[in-house]
C-alpha cells in the first residue's frame, strides 16, 4: 500500500493502557474466515480478494483459510465452492436453504452467528459493500464483538491480535484499530482495496455443511422481487482497466464530455471526483474516492481533478497515474506517477485526438 | 400565521451586528438576529485583528472565554521592492501588559464565540436565514424585513442594519448607493499552518506573543493597496488588497498578486513548509469618511461595513464596527426606555452620539486620504518603495564610495526620479490630507 | 405514528486539519454541521409525519455543543430533540454507541410513545462506519432495512412496510413488519427550508438533556471507552509518497505535440496499455 504507515505515531489520547487479557472461551477461536458474497449466481469479487488477503493472515498465525457460503441451492453452489478453493480457501462452510436464496438480514444474521457460535473463528472478514455492511453490523452487534469497518491494512501482531487499519476524517488520518479481548475480531474491507490473489485451477478444500434451523414462518421480512439495474453492465467503474476521470478544473458540466470522448476512445470507464457530483454534473455511482469508488487499473487519467485526500485514497491502487492540471501546486502531483501543467480543456481533446489517431493508423497495419 | 414581532431586528451577526445584538438583548429589549450564513463567521474564515477597547465596552472579561490567538507586542512596517524590503519594526515588552491592547483572532471561531454570548444575552439568533428586503408602512418607515423563509415577514419597531460592506438590502430598499470600484478593496487571504513553536522561532515570540507585518509597494505593482501578515496561535494569515477599481484598471488577479507577495524573499522563508488551508476573499469598504451612506432614517440604522467605517490608514475595522454597533444599540435602547417612536428625528441622536466618538473623528481626520492615496498611486506604492530600497542599499553597501558621495548618490535618484517640486508636492499633498 | 431520527454532528470533513506534528484533529475552528447522510432520513421523516400525523423526535449523542444541530433539526420541522451527553460516553466505538441509542429510544418510547421507525443516515462522514443503524436494530429487535432508496405503502392497521433497497446491481423490494430501522440512502429527498415561524420556534425550543443515568443505563462499563470492544491504538497521518509526479515538458508545445508525448510516455511506462488498447481497438 502506498500510504502504508511509516512513521510511528503517538498512541491515542487514554486508550493505549487498554491490555490484552483474552477471556479463557475465547482462546479456543482458531482460522481466518471470509463470509463469501454470493447473490443472482455470482461471487463478489471483494469475497475472493479477501481470501487472498485471509490468506497473508493465515499464514502469520499458522491457520487454515475458510470460506463461509450461504446459498438457496446447494447444486447452484457448486461452481461457487470451486471458485472459493481456487482463489485460497483451504476449508468452506456452506449452509444451503432455499431460504438464503435472496439476501435477508434476519436469515443471514441468524445463519452466520450460528456458524461463528458452533465453529468458533478468530478472525471474521467481510466485503464492504452494502450486504456485507448490512449484515456484519447485525452479527457485531450480536455477538457484542469488535468491527473495524471499511479496512485499507490488515495485519497480525506479535501476539496474533488483528492490526486493522482504516481512514478516518475523510482520509485525513488513519487508525489501527483492535478488538483485544474478543473473538471473532471482524473487519470490513471495501471492494479493489485488496489486490485479487492468482487462481489456482484445481486447487480443493473441504467442504463441511450446515444446516439453517430456521422456518419461513418465524422470518418477518420477505424479499418481494428484486429489480436489476438496467445498466449495471456498463458502469464497472471499479474493475476497469483504464478510467479517465474529471474535476472542477473542465469548469462546466458540458466539459465533461471531453472525459467521456476519451474514455470512448480508449474503452475506458470514466469517472469524477466528489464536487462534481455534489454540482449535479455527474451522477454519485461515477464518483472515485474515499466515499466513492475505490479503482485499480492499469492506467488512470485524472483531468483538472486537485487531488484532495479523499480523492487520493481512492486511486492510489492504480498502476499508473497521469495527472493533467494547471495549478502546478495542486495535491494530485504528489501522488501522480507523471503530470502535466497544462489546461485539461486543450489537453483532453488533443489526447482523444492522438489516441484515436494512433490506434486507427496500427489497426490498418494490422 | 401570528405576526411576529420584536422591538428590533439586528441583520448581520458580524462583529457590528453581534454588538448591537448583544447590547439590544443585555438592556432587556426582545432582539432577532438574521444571518445568512450557516452560522456567525462561517462567511469568514480568515485570520483579524482584534482591538480590545472597543469589546471591553462590551465584554470586560472577554479575555477569559474568547478564542484570541496571539496578543500583538510588535508592529513591522514594510516598503517592499522586488528584492528587499525598508522598514521599520516597534516592537515593545509594554504590550505584554496585563489586558493587552491587541490580538490576532480567527474570525469563523471569534464571531462564533460573540455569536454564543449574544444568545446567551437572550437574543434571538436565526441562522440561514436571508433578509431580502425591507418591509415599510404607507408613510414610508420601516417597520420589519421579509426573509428568504417560508411565511419570512417579521415585523420590529427598528432594524439595524448590519449587513456587511455589500450592503444589498439597504440597496434593494433604496437607503444607499451600489458600492463603487474605488471605494472597496478586494482582498486575499490564505492561512498557512505551522507548529506553534515554528512559529515562535522564526518571529522571536514566546507564549502568546504575536508579530503584525503590514507591506506596500511593488508587490501591488503600482495599484494603491498593502499586503499584510499576522502571527495566529498554530498558523500564519497572509493576504493582500488592492481597490477592485485597480484590479479592473489593470487587469491583475487577485490571487496572482497574494503568490507574489508570498514569494517575496522577505516573506517567502516565513511560510515555509506550511500547509495551505482555506483561501478566501473578501471586500473592505476603503472610501473613507466621504464614502459613508446615510447612516439612519425612518426606523433603520446603519452600522459597521454596511456604514463604510474602516480606517484603512490604520487598517482599522472590527473596532469601528462594535463601536457603532454598540452606539446605534445604545440609541435605540435609549428611545424604546423612554417610548420614543424610532423616527428619523429621535434616531438622529446616532450619528450624534458617534460625532463624540473616535469613529467620526478619525475618520473625518483622514477623509482625503483616500483620494490622495489612489490619485498617487504609481508614485506611493511603486516609486517611493523603489527608491526607498536604493537609497537604503547605497547606504549600507560599504563599496568604497565615500559617503558624501553616496549622500549624493541617493539624493540624485530622488532627484531623477522625482522632480523636487514634485516631491515637496507629495509631502503637502500627504500632509493635508492626514491633518 | 412515532418517528425517532437519530442525527449525528460531525466536522465539515472538507476542512479538517491534521497538526502536522502530533498528528491529531485540530478541532478548534472546524464548523460542525449535521452529518449530511442523516439530512436524507430526516426530510423522510418529516415527509412521513406530514402524511400520516405523529411526532419526528431527534436524538443525538455527542458533547453539549450538539445542541447547536438538535436546534437545527428543529429548525427544518421537527417536534422535539433529544441530546444524550455523558462523560461516560465519550471514547464509543459502534458498539458501544449503539447501545446508548438504544436505551435513548427506549426512554423516548417509555416518554412519548414507541416508536414504529427508527431512522439514522446510511452512515457518517467522520466515521464511515454504516454499523451504528444495524447496531442499534439488533439491539432493539427492530427489522433492519438498511440503504432504502424509497419508503413504499405503510399499512398501518396490518403493521407492515414496504421498501425499496439498495443492493449491489440492483433494487431489493422488501416487505416487512413495523417496528423497523431505516438507513436512508443519499439523495433520496431534497432537506426542506423550515418555515420562519418553525425557525423562530426552534430558537427558542427547549432541548431535552439525558445522562447516563437519566436513560436508565446503571452499568456504565457498558458505555463509552469501557464498552467498546475495539481499542484503537495507533493514529497517524498517510505517509506521502516519496517521489513526486515526474513532469512532461509542456513549455512552449502546443496542445496536440503535448498530447503526443503523452501518449507515448503512457506508452514506455506500461508493459500491456498498449497492447490492450491494440486489441481493443481491433475487436471494434
Amino acid at each position: 500500500m502506498a500510504n502504508a504507515p511509516k512513521q510511528q505515531a503517538r498512541p491515542a489520547g487514554g486508550r493505549a493502557g487498554m491490555k490484552k487479557e483474552l477471556p479463557e472461551h475465547f482462546k479456543a477461536y482458531r482460522h481466518v474466515w471470509v463470509f463469501i458474497e454470493y447473490e443472482h449466481g455470482h461471487v463478489h469479487p471483494v469475497s475472493l480478494e479477501l481470501l487472498g488477503e485471509g490468506r497473508k493472515l493465515a499464514e502469520k498465525l499458522d491457520v487454515e483459510v475458510v470460506g463461509v457460503l450461504l446459498g438457496g441451492d446447494k447444486s447452484e453452489l457448486e461452481a461457487a465452492a470451486t471458485e472459493v478453493y481456487e482463489h485460497g480457501a483451504d476449508v468452506l462452510y456452506q449452509v444451503a436453504d432455499p431460504m438464503l436464496a435472496h439476501y435477508r438480514n434476519e436469515t443471514y444474521t441468524k445463519c452466520l452467528t450460528d456458524l461463528v457460535n458452533t465453529y468458533k473463528p478468530e478472525i471474521l472478514l467481510l466485503g464492504a459493500t452494502t450486504l456485507g455492511r448490512d449484515l456484519a453490523g447485525s452479527v457485531a452487534t450480536t455477538l457484542a464483538t469488535g468491527l473495524t469497518a471499511d479496512c485499507t491494512e490488515l495485519a497480525i501482531d506479535d501476539d496474533r491480535s488483528l492490526a486493522a487499519t482504516r481512514p478516518t476524517f475523510g482520509g485525513s488520518l488513519l487508525c489501527t484499530i483492535y478488538t483485544l479481548n474478543f473473538r471473532p475480531q471482524m473487519a470490513t474491507v471495501r471492494p479493489r482495496v485488496m489486490a485479487m490473489p492468482k487462481r489456482e485451477p484445481g486447487r480443493t478444500g473441504r467442504l463441511i455443511e450446515h444446516p439453517l434451523n430456521m422456518a419461513e414462518e418465524d422470518v418477518v421480512t420477505k424479499v418481494l422481487r428484486f429489480v436489476a439495474d438496467r445498466d449495471s453492465n456498463k458502469v464497472q467503474l471499479a474493475f476497469a482497466d483504464i478510467v479517465v476521470a474529471g474535476g472542477l478544473g473542465l469548469r462546466s458540466a458540458e466539459n465533461f464530455q471531453l472525459v467521456k470522448d476519451l474514455a470512448e476512445v480508449l474503452g475506458a470507464e470514466y469517472g469524477c471526483s466528489r464536487p462534481l457530483v455534489q454540482k449535479g454534473w455527474v451522477p454519485a455511482e461515477r464518483q472515485i474516492g474515499q466515499t466513492g469508488k475505490t479503482i485499480r487499473p492499469k492506467l488512470y487519467i485524472a483531468a483538472g481533478i486537485s487531488g484532495a485526500i479523499q480523492h487520493r485514497v481512492g486511486v492510489e491502487g492504480a498502476d499508473l497515474i497521469v495527472a493533467i492540471n494547471s495549478d502546478p501546486n495542486a495535491p494530485i502531483f504528489d501522488f501522480a506517477h507523471l503530470g502535466v501543467v497544462a489546461d485539461a480543456l486543450e489537453v483532453l481533446p488533443a489526447l482523444t485526438r492522438a489516441f484515436a489517431k494512433h490506434l486507427s493508423v496500427n489497426r490498418l497495419a494490422g | 400565521m401570528v405576526e411576529q414581532r420584536f422591538d428590533a431586528i439586528v441583520v448581520g451577526a458580524g462583529p457590528s451586528g453581534n454588538a448591537a445584538a448583544y447590547t439590544l438583548a443585555k438592556e432587556g429589549l426582545n432582539v432577532l438576529q438574521l444571518e445568512r450564513g450557516e452560522y456567525a463567521g462561517s462567511k469568514n474564515v480568515q485570520g483579524a485583528i482584534l482591538y480590545s477597547d472597543a469589546l471591553e465596552k462590551l465584554i470586560p472579561s472577554f479575555r477569559e472565554d474568547a478564542p484570541l490567538e496571539r496578543h500583538v507586542i510588535e508592529q513591522r512596517l514594510w516598503m517592499l521592492d522586488d528584492a528587499s524590503y525598508t522598514g521599520m519594526h516597534y516592537r515593545s515588552e509594554e504590550f505584554n501588559e496585563e489586558k493587552p491592547n491587541r490580538y490576532t483572532i480567527i474570525r469563523a471561531q471569534f464571531d462564533k464565540w460573540f455569536s454564543q454570548k449574544v444568545r446567551d444575552a437572550g437574543a434571538t439568533v436565526l441562522y440561514e436565514t436571508t433578509v431580502k428586503e425591507l418591509i415599510r408602512n404607507t408613510s414610508g418607515k420601516v417597520i420589519g424585513v421579509q426573509t428568504d423563509r417560508e411565511d419570512g415577514a417579521v415585523m420590529a419597531d427598528v432594524v439595524i442594519l448590519a449587513e456587511g460592506v455589500n450592503g444589498l438590502v439597504g440597496q434593494r430598499s433604496g437607503l444607499r448607493d451600489e458600492l463603487k470600484p474605488d471605494t472597496v478593496a478586494l482582498a486575499v487571504k490564505e492561512m498557512h499552518f505551522l507548529p506553534r513553536d515554528v512559529i515562535e522561532s522564526r518571529f522571536n515570540l514566546k507564549g502568546d506573543e504575536g508579530v503584525v507585518i503590514e507591506a506596500m509597494g511593488s508587490v501591488t505593482l503600482g495599484m494603491t493597496g498593502t499586503a499584510f501578515l499576522y502571527t495566529n496561535e498554530e498558523s500564519i494569515s497572509v493576504g493582500i488588497g488592492c481597490l477592485v477599481s485597480d484590479f479592473k484598471e489593470t487587469g491583475a488577479k487577485p490571487y496572482e498578486l497574494l503568490e507574489r507577495f508570498k514569494s517575496h524573499p522577505a516573506i517567502a522563508p516565513l511560510l515555509a513548509g506550511s500547509e495551505v488551508k482555506e483561501y478566501a476573499a473578501h471586500l473592505i469598504p476603503e472610501g473613507g469618511y466621504n464614502a459613508i451612506p446615510s447612516l439612519f432614517g425612518d426606523g433603520w440604522l446603519m452600522v459597521g461595513d454596511a456604514g463604510h467605517f474602516v480606517n484603512a490608514v490604520h487598517r482599522e475595522g472590527s473596532n469601528l464596527a462594535m463601536t457603532t454597533g454598540r452606539v446605534a444599540a445604545e440609541t435605540v435602547v435609549r428611545l424604546h426606555r423612554m417610548r420614543k417612536e424610532m423616527t428619523k428625528a429621535n434616531l438622529a441622536e446616532y450619528q450624534e452620539r458617534l460625532e463624540k466618538t473616535f469613529v467620526l473623528k478619525d475618520m473625518r481626520k483622514y477623509r482625503k486620504i483616500p483620494a490622495f492615496l489612489h490619485g498617487n498611486k504609481e508614485t506611493l506604492f511603486g516609486l517611493y518603495p523603489r527608491l526607498l530600497s536604493k537609497a537604503a542599499q547605497t547606504w549600507f553597501r560599504v563599496d568604497g564610495l565615500d559617503k558624501k558621495a553616496k549622500e549624493k548618490a541617493i539624493v540624485s535618484s530622488f532627484r531623477q526620479a522625482r522632480t523636487l517640486r514634485g516631491m515637496i508636492g507629495d509631502a503637502f499633498k500627504l500632509a493635508r490630507a492626514w491633518r | 405514528m412515532q418517528i425517532v431520527v437519530c442525527i449525528k454532528q460531525v466536522p465539515d470533513s472538507a476542512q479538517i486539519r491534521v497538526h502536522p506534528v502530533t498528528n491529531t484533529i485540530m478541532r478548534q475552528g472546524v464548523p460542525t454541521i449535521i452529518n449530511p447522510y442523516d439530512l436524507f432520513a430526516l426530510e423522510e421523516a418529516l415527509r412521513l409525519r406530514d402524511k400520516s400525523g405523529g411526532e419526528v423526535t431527534v436524538l443525538s449523542m455527542g458533547p453539549p455543543m450538539a445542541e447547536d444541530s438538535l436546534r437545527k433539526a428543529l429548525t427544518f420541522g421537527a417536534d422535539r430533540a433529544v441530546l444524550l451527553t455523558d462523560r461516560f460516553f465519550a471514547g464509543s466505538d459502534t458498539l458501544a454507541t449503539s447501545f446508548s441509542l438504544s436505551q435513548a429510544i427506549k426512554k423516548i418510547g417509555e416518554v412519548w410513545g414507541a416508536p414504529s421507525i427508527v431512522f439514522t443516515g446510511k452512515q457518517t462522514i467522520d466515521g464511515d462506519t454504516a454499523q451504528v443503524g444495524p447496531g442499534i436494530a439488533t439491539r432493539l429487535n427492530l427489522n433492519q432495512l438498511t440503504y432504502v432508496a424509497k419508503i413504499g405503502p405503510i399499512d398501518r392497521e396490518g403493521g407492515t412496510i414496504e421498501v425499496e433497497r439498495r443492493a449491489e446491481g440492483g433494487v431489493q423490494v422488501l416487505q416487512t413488519k413495523l417496528p423497523v430501522l431505516i438507513t436512508m440512502l443519499e439523495g433520496t429527498n431534497e432537506m426542506r427550508r423550515g418555515s420562519l415561524s418553525a425557525a423562530l420556534s426552534a430558537a427558542k425550543a427547549d432541548v431535552t438533556v439525558w445522562n447516563a443515568a437519566d436513560i436508565g443505563i446503571e452499568d456504565v462499563t457498558k458505555c463509552g471507552l469501557r464498552g467498546s470492544p475495539t481499542v484503537v491504538k495507533r493514529v497517524f497521518a498517510p505517509t506521502p509518497r516519496e517521489e513526486k509526479a515526474e513532469q512532461l515538458p509542456v513549455g512552449g508545445k502546443s496542445p496536440d505535440e503535448i498530447a503526443d508525448t503523452l501518449m507515448n510516455e503512457i506508452f514506455s511506462r506500461h508493459q500491456t496499455i498498449e497492447d490492450d488498447l491494440m486489441n481493443f481497438a481491433a475487436g471494434q
